[in-house]
């Protein structure tokens, strides 16, 4: 199919979709419900995006704030460097996690939200350990800071790539016997199942709908972006929304632009526009970088390439392996989704995970961006592009950036190796193609 | 036959130490068919299980200075420690091939994704990611540990081929009690005496229960605190400090000596960790399991890798660790990229601040060869200390 109009006159009809408008409002609204904190009363527990138990925050009428998101939206608008070289100023180490010192460093400079505003202190801290040892001393940092209730919830990590009862039951009791009771006392509002369980029935519908989304990307040329593109589209289930009808709309919307695109054999929207021609299909492993995310995508979008699937999408909720939450078994299923968060996987888990990707969305090969401070995502990187080449066959390839340290971002660096890839991939084209010639 | 002298003592240890192919573990494992060895990371397993198999603990604790890296960087980018790679060298040059299981315990995300490397790459061996509560009350944490050692419990009846019984349990937990109360007094001394003890000695002596069965190793401690009591040796005007952040990669024997020749008398530390983890003894009645659940939730030493519940408690361990050996100050030195230590450590010193305890920090690699930086901070460091106190 040949498209006439000119990319720029779609991208501005694009950015007019109904799902982006509505996730725009639900952003603001709920920063403002934040920065407004202080004068509303409301109360504010912090968490973590994987492990992130929303359903439950709302069912004590806690404002649900992700030191996490905040992070990542410092280094959206390139102010997470200064944080970071604030918290290294106070003794921090160059080398551990920069989420981590983001947001200590934007506390020490006033704590001031995207909307420019001041979020509140958190009432409580509900970490929710899950899938990364840095969020257990993160929020021993900040109840140094705050010196307000901490809950912890243990999830035990998927070492075996199985679930047990030991398990569930462990989370199970945790949940009853330790977390509820503190929501109770520091929200003042008594636990309702009923409720929670109308959130699950909820969070199952918007649910079905992102995976709807994020498997469109099976078609030929992909609707969407699976990473890049994907990072906006889980935004509102992994962060303060899944449970609520805005989601549920936001998804809805999403779904319906989704189809439109493919019945229109459209290629994903890209900040230029959307995209022409689909040359190359990928699967990306590891978190992305914020502080230069636009030039980011660019260096991949440029090139025609698409990214297909990726596990980064999958760190607040694995749900396209059938996952949802269960309203019958409300507390089971929290527990549930917590251990299946993609950071709380297996290393096997995770090459099974990516090299199944490569298979079913036909992807031409991995991508792996190793982040500089994350240990959880990058330590055992290596291995797993050489096990993903090996049972695929296709070519993967290593990028290192950080998440939202500027000063481990290097343009010309990743450009390099993004183009050597590229490269490869077509000589493998080439030879696959010979070798059905010969 | 004469009492062994310190020096006889610390040649032994410093062969097993040296020894990367780890022939006293094989050595054991010969002298009777049948036997198995299981390998374990740091920070703490409980080893008393493994015993009552009949088996033999055998701690891995990467490569040291001494073995080159070969093949282990290709598994790791430049920003990760040392230690997984060179643990990974030691298992893919053959180094473990002896071995019959290997338990990851949970202490970060590095060792933690290195169980599922050892799945991948060593698909024939037995290997086990060891969860442990972060949790502390009974019926939770409590329990949910309980199921973990039950589920190892199991795993080792299986590969051994018998089952291991309360009986057993119990007579392991009683010679680990006595392992752990003679390395309390090797510590106790050593804070009261330090220039009888050297800090490398007294790791040396420590780390030989890596490898050697617990009852050989008690011996050598008991052989060692005896002999060195009894040599005299000069009284130097070193200032006395706590080493904090060595628990997983450990540090080359030359840093430890460094500090030593720096002006510094090391009273204390948290090497080896495993050694000492449960505090006191483990009861021998009741039921052995839940005794041991029972030590780590509530009788066990603090350290980066665990959760304190308690704000107040936070980094209280410490400042009692400088009280009770009579410490001037704490040096914190960990592996370069070590998460838990070093997000730790922002939290400690603040403690040890409104403590009014002086403290410096560095970073170490398993291999780090240039120590003449470390000398010369810890040498101003143990100078300072002393300006402080005549002041
Ligand atoms: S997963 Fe990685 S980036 Fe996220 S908090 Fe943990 S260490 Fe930091
Ligand atoms: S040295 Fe630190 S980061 Fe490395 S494996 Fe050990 S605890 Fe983990």
């Amino acid at each position: 199919m040949k498209i006439t109009i000119s990319p720029k006159a779609v991208a501005k009809d694009v950015l007019k979709d109904a799902s982006m408008k509505k996730q725009k409002e639900m952003m603001a609204e709920h920063f403002d419900r934040l920065a407004d904190a202080g004068h509303t009363g409301a109360k504010v527990a912090s968490t973590f995006v994987p492990g992130n138990l929303n359903e439950l925050i709302m069912c004590f009428d806690l404002v649900n704030n992700l030191p996490e998101v905040n992070a990542i939206q410092s280094g959206m608008r390139r102010q997470s460097g200064a944080y970071v070289m604030e918290a290294e100023k106070a003794g921090h180490s160059e080398d551990v996690c920069t989420y981590v010192k983001s947001d200590i460093g934007m506390m020490a400079k006033g704590n001031i939200g995207p909307n420019g505003r001041k979020l509140p202190s958190p009432d409580v801290l509900l970490l929710s350990y899950t899938g990364c040892f840095t969020f257990m001393k993160w929020f021993e940092l900040l109840r140094e800071q705050f010196k307000c209730e901490t809950i912890f919830l243990q999830t035990p990590y998927m070492a075996d790539g199985t679930v047990t009862p030991n398990m569930v039951a462990y989370m199970v009791k945790q949940l009853k016997e330790d977390v509820i009771p503190k929501l109770e006392r520091v929200s003042g509002v008594k636990f309702d199942i009923d409720r929670l369980r109308e959130y699950l029935k909820k969070s199952a519908q918007a649910e079905d709908d992102l995976v709807y989304i994020l498997q469109s990307a099976r078609n030929k040329p992909s609707p969407i972006d699976a990473y890049f593109g994907g990072i906006y589209y889980i935004g509102p289930i992994f962060g303060a929304f899944r449970g609520t009808d805005d989601a549920i709309d936001y998804y809805r919307f999403l779904r319906q632009e989704v189809d439109q695109r493919i019945a229109a054999g459209l290629g994903p929207v890209t900040p230029d526009g959307p995209m022409e021609k689909e040359k190359y299909r990928l699967v990306v492993e590891g978190p992305p970088n914020y502080t230069n995310f636009r030039q980011f995508w660019k260096m991949f979008y440029e090139e025609g390439a698409v990214v297909v699937a990726s596990s980064y999408t999958k760190v607040g909720g694995t749900y396209d392996f059938g996952f949802r939450h269960d309203p019958s078994r409300p507390l089971e299923t929290l527990a549930e989704y917590c251990l299946g968060v993609y950071t709380n996987r297996s290393l096997p888990m995770r090459i099974d995970m990516l090299a199944a990707y490569v298979e079913e969305y036909e992807a031409d090969g991995l991508l792996i961006n190793s982040i500089k401070s994350c240990n959880s995502f990058s330590a055992g990187q290596l291995l797993i592009m050489r096990e993903v080449e090996k049972r695929t066959g296709k070519p993967a390839a290593f990028i290192e950036t950080d998440l939202v340290d500027p000063r481990y971002f290097s343009a010309a660096n990743v450009k390099n190796r993004l183009e050597s890839y590229f490269q490869m991939v077509e000589q493998k084209r080439g030879g696959a193609a010979k070798g059905v010639a010969a | 036959m004469s009492a062994p002298s310190t020096g006889d003592i610390v040649a032994r240890c410093q062969d097993l130490y040296e020894d990367l192919d780890f022939t006293a573990a094989r050595q054991w494992k010969e002298a009777k068919k049948g036997r198995k060895v299981i390998g374990f990371m740091p920070v703490y397993i409980p080893r008393e299980i493994i015993h009552a198999a009949g088996m033999l603990p055998l701690g891995i604790l990467g490569g040291g200075d001494q073995l080159e890296v070969i093949h282990g960087d290709a598994y790791y980018q430049s920003y990760i420690c040392r230690i997984p790679r060179s643990t990974i060298e030691l298992g893919v040059t053959g180094r473990l091939d002896f071995v019959d299981g290997m338990l990851f315990p949970s202490i970060c995300d590095v060792i933690r994704n290195l169980s599922g490397m050892w799945k991948v790459m060593f698909p024939r061996v037995y290997s086990r990611y060891f969860d442990v509560p972060q949790t502390y009350e009974d019926e939770i944490g409590g329990t949910f540990y309980v199921g973990e050692m039950t589920e190892l419990r199991r795993d080792l009846e299986e590969i051994g081929g018998r089952k291991i019984t309360d009986k057993a349990l119990r007579g392991s937990i009683d010679v680990y009690n006595k392992n752990r109360r003679l390395i309390r007094r090797l510590y106790e001394a050593r804070a009261q005496r330090p220039w009888q003890m050297p800090a490398w000695e007294v790791y040396l002596v420590v780390r030989a229960g890596m490898v050697l069965p617990v009852e050989a190793h008690s011996e050598i401690i008991e052989q060692y605190i005896a002999a060195a009591l009894a040599e005299d040796k000069p009284v130097r005007d070193n200032s006395r400090v706590v080493l904090s952040g060595l628990f997983c990669e450990q540090p080359p024997l030359n840093l430890i000596k460094s500090l030593e020749l720096s002006g510094c008398y090391v009273v204390d530390d948290d090497l080896l960790l495993v050694t000492r983890w449960l505090i006191g003894d483990v009861p021998l009645d009741g039921d052995p399991i839940y005794n041991l659940a029972q030590a780590f939730l509530h009788h066990s030493e603090s350290t980066a890798a665990k959760y304190e519940p308690d704000q107040e408690e936070k980094g209280r361990y410490l400042v009692r660790a400088v009280k009770r050996t009579g410490a001037e100050g704490v040096i914190f030195t960990s592996p370069s990229f070590c998460d838990p230590a070093l997000l730790d450590r922002p939290m400690l010193q603040s403690v040890l601040k409104s403590a009014g305890i002086p403290f410096i920090a560095f970073k170490y690699a398993e291999n780090s060869g240039q120590m003449q930086p470390i000398r010369e901070q810890a040498g101003t460091f143990a100078d300072s200390i002393k300006l402080w106190s005549a002041a």
